[in-house]
């Protein structure tokens, strides 16, 4: 704050209570000529529109006394508290000193109660009811927004109760996704297949999933699955975790698998992003999620319920 | 300037004076109505009506949204019924339609009857009414479309923050031009509030609404970062000083002392608390940015200021409430005058709650809760509505010339649904608010909160569906009021008279 601000600040802040208390003062001596009414009660003798009068009654004192309660209270926490410019005030409280203050308590104690946690693997804390209840804590604050506060995700966001993983369900892979984040790139082949292969393809896919189809369009289909598909989600449609390239058999979609949902994948694509706690809630924290996630796997709490459709 | 040429530019008015009175005259021969020699009711008459609508209007959006919260798809998913589009509507329809048609139509009758002169301009004053009347339909339009600022209680995009500022600057000339015109001495303290807060929404919304358009119903600020956090809330916090206390503390200095018959109270008292009120309210704004990137300094300046504001702030519950004594048995009686000490009581309470708010540790519990919703509709509600609507039920009598309204049962019908309703309102909003405070601040051992998001909103929902209620209930006395207004003014048997000025004994 340069000199000028800080001055400024001071002047017409002092400047504002010393006026109210001059005009307190000031307004206390202040007389006000009375004229007696008929009925024996002092005015100020001003009459408007025929009869409206006001009465000469002095202050009441209880009103005038918090006045000053107020004032008084107000100079004081001005010298203990920043508010005249520059001036720190005598406690040198500030709100970002009282933040970091409080986050570095809260970080020394998590360390302290949890940071043997550290030393687990995930599989170890999935076992660990503590680890679980606090990966679940962490979970609802940080996960539920997308996945759902039964873990059973929405259009989008894949269920994380039931079998199906699309970057892998073992431990390592599920604290890989958890921790490191993952991004799904599934290109768009609108231009590449044309509207009809569009249709073709997004067939055949559904005829992967043991949907009844229109066998002409899958064979169709077939041919344009082998030659843009394939690489990622396999000659069968088994898909690739090490991809993110989703098991086509199954009828589980993340984003939907009827058809007009499935054309709009295929011409698009999918950028799917799953963001890395790492970065937003740190490792310690992130793997307790994870675990609270492996749990649910373990534990059969999933019960494989079909995400879309 | 010599004193040869005053003369001749007072001779040269008196000329121009004797003119339009020939003229007048001329066109009227009916010396009654001569324009100068009676009051311009005819404009007060408009925006008087137009509270009432405007209120039920205002407050049926509101109940939409308070239903909103409880049954999200009750709109069935329209964009422009959604509740991010439908809440400002509500707030620009109660505050500056309602609150803003009832200062209007109050203030118009005020100074003229306690300045015994006829309004400065009539073509100003009807301009004042159609280009307002103009505004809220522009805002009932943009609003559901899309078209905001994005600054709360600002949201107008800039042609219509454009024809605001026209109407006001109109509204000021008429006004203070009308001042200018008395015929009595001395200004009515009323009129001291009015004058306050005509003058300070001007500067506050042109400040404020300074932006660089964009298109015809986009623009950006150009105030940036924590400069227009502040320049926003130094806005908001003094349109509820200046618009929602200043302004309405002026009708109620005229309408109190007009029901109850009595002298004002204490004239010190009103000095005291009108100056003080209005140089400490223009320092309380950041207490709406506790906590945030405004600078530490400006944080506690907002403090200690709104707390100094509290003995303003009951220096004009005080001199309203005790301008009754020796008229307490009226209140038996009289539902209207009920609704006026009503109001002085939330004012009181509501402008208690405000400076403890403003507490910083106070506020680190009740901000962003519902408490803050509960504490604005505890002078929304029980404040600006009631004593507005005492106010006018007070005026529509005098207006169409009758010697009071068609029904006083109505009125106490109105009264009670007014009271319970606010009641209702504010007690589960203060219970919601406090609740979700607590809520939002338990943590586990881990340092994770104990409660998600939806628990809390799951925990609220009882609250919601009460403060439904409350404003459902409030909402019905307006009916009670409409049919009322339309039955006094079926049976007023001269609805457009005119009234005399009468000649002052000074004169």
């Amino acid at each position: 704050m340069s000199n000028f601000w800080h001055w400024y600040i001071i002047i017409i802040t002092v400047g504002t209570l010393v006026a109210t208390i001059w005009f307190l003062l000031w307004t206390s001596r202040l007389r006000i000529p009375s004229t007696k009414e008929e009925d024996g009660s002092e005015t100020t003798g001003h009459v408007w529109d025929e009869d409206l009068r006001e009465l000469n009654n002095p202050l009441p004192r209880w009103w005038l006394g918090l006045f000053w309660i107020t004032i008084v209270f107000s100079i004081l926490y001005l010298v203990l508290y920043p508010g005249l410019g520059r001036y720190e005030g005598v406690l040198g409280w500030s709100q970002s000193e009282q933040y970091e203050q409080e986050m570095a308590q809260a970080r020394a104690a998590f360390e302290q109660r949890f940071g043997h946690f550290d030393d687990l693997s995930l599989s170890e804390l999935a076992d660990d009811p503590q680890a679980v209840q606090m990966g679940r804590n962490l979970y609802a604050h940080n996960c539920s927004t997308c996945h759902g506060s039964d873990a059973r995700g929405a259009r989008g966001y894949p269920n994380l109760t039931d079998d199906h993983w699309i970057w892998g369900g073992n431990p390592s892979q599920i604290e890989h996704s958890v921790v490191q984040g993952r991004q799904a790139a599934m290109p768009p082949w609108g231009d590449a297949l044309g509207e009809d292969g569009v249709t073709r393809t997004a067939v055949y896919v559904q005829k992967l999933a043991g949907k009844p189809v229109d066998e002409t369009m899958a064979t169709a289909g077939r041919q344009n699955y082998m030659q843009f598909c394939a690489s990622c989600h396999g000659a069968e449609g088994k898909g690739n975790p090490a991809l993110g390239a989703p098991d086509l058999t199954t009828g589980v979609y993340t984003y939907g698998g009827d058809l007009d949902t499935l054309r709009a994948t295929i011409r698009n694509g999918r950028n799917g992003v799953m963001p890395a706690q790492n970065d937003l809630i740190g490792e310690t924290r992130a793997r307790l999620a994870a675990a609270y996630i492996l749990s649910l796997k373990e534990n059969g709490s999933g019960t494989g319920a079909q995400a879309a459709e | 300037m010599p004193r040869q040429s005053l003369i001749g530019v007072n001779n040269c008015l008196k000329r121009s004076k004797r003119i339009r009175l020939h003229h007048d005259s001329h066109r009227n021969n009916n010396p009654m109505n001569q324009k100068n020699q009676t009051y311009n009711d005819r404009v007060v008459r408009q925006f008087a009506v137009m509270t009432v609508v405007w209120g039920i209007v205002g407050m049926l959006v509101g109940v939409i949204i308070a239903a909103q919260l409880i049954w999200p798809d009750l709109t069935y998913g329209i964009e422009w019924l959604s509740y991010g589009r439908l809440r400002p509507l509500h707030t620009n329809a109660v505050i500056f339609a309602f609150g803003g048609s009832a200062l209007f139509a109050t203030s118009y009758y005020v100074v003229q009857r306690t300045c015994q002169a006829r309004l400065f301009s009539d073509k100003l004053s009807a301009f004042t009414f159609w280009g307002w009347q103009a505004v809220i339909v522009g805002a009932a339009i943009t609003l559901p479309l899309g078209k905001t600022m994005g600054k709360e209680y600002a949201e107008l995009e800039w042609p219509l923050a454009l024809l605001v500022a026209l109407v006001w600057v109109a509204y000021a000339v008429v006004f203070f031009g009308t001042i200018v015109m008395r015929k009595i001495k001395h200004i009515y303290v009323a009129n001291w509030f009015f004058g306050a807060y005509i003058l300070t929404i001007a500067v506050l919304h042109i400040v404020n609404n300074i932006s660089i358009p964009a298109g015809m119903w986009k623009s950006y600020p150009v105030y940036s970062g924590a400069v227009d956090a502040m320049v926003q809330w130094w806005y908001g916090h003094n349109a509820v000083g200046f618009f929602l206390t200043a302004g309405f503390l002026g009708m109620m200095y005229y309408f109190v002392p007009r029901q109850a018959n009595r002298p004002i109270y204490s004239y010190r008292l009103s000095i005291v608390h009108f100056w003080s009120l209005i140089a400490i309210y223009m320092w309380a704004g950041p207490h709406h940015l506790h906590y945030t990137a405004l600078p530490d300094w400006a944080q506690t300046l907002g403090m200690v200021f709104s707390l100094i504001l509290l003995a303003p702030s009951w220096g004009g519950m005080i001199n309203g409430i005790m301008t009754l004594s020796g008229a307490w048995h009226k209140l038996r009686t009289d539902p209207i005058l009920r609704f006026m000490i009503v109001a002085l009581s939330f004012y009181g309470m509501s402008t208690f709650e405000g400076p403890m708010m403003s507490i910083k540790t106070v506020n680190s519990l009740s901000h962003y809760t519902d408490w803050t919703i509960g504490h604005v509709h505890s002078g929304a509600l029980g404040w600006v509505a009631m004593i507005s609507i005492g106010s006018l039920y007070t005026l529509f009598p005098r207006l169409w010339g009758v010697e009071k309204m068609h029904s006083t049962r109505a009125i106490e019908w109105h009264f009670w649904t007014s009271t319970i309703g606010t009641v209702l309102y504010i007690t589960a909003m203060w219970a919601a608010g406090l609740m979700q405070g607590l809520m939002w601040r338990t943590f586990n051992d881990d340092g994770t909160l104990t409660y998600t998001f939806i628990e809390v909103l799951k925990r609220t929902e009882p609250y919601y569906a009460l403060r439904l209620l409350g404003g459902v209930v409030f909402l019905s006395g307006m009916f009670f009021m409409i049919w009322n207004v339309y039955k006094t003014w079926q049976n007023a048997p001269d609805r457009a008279r005119s009234v005399a000025i009468p000649q002052p004994q000074s004169a």
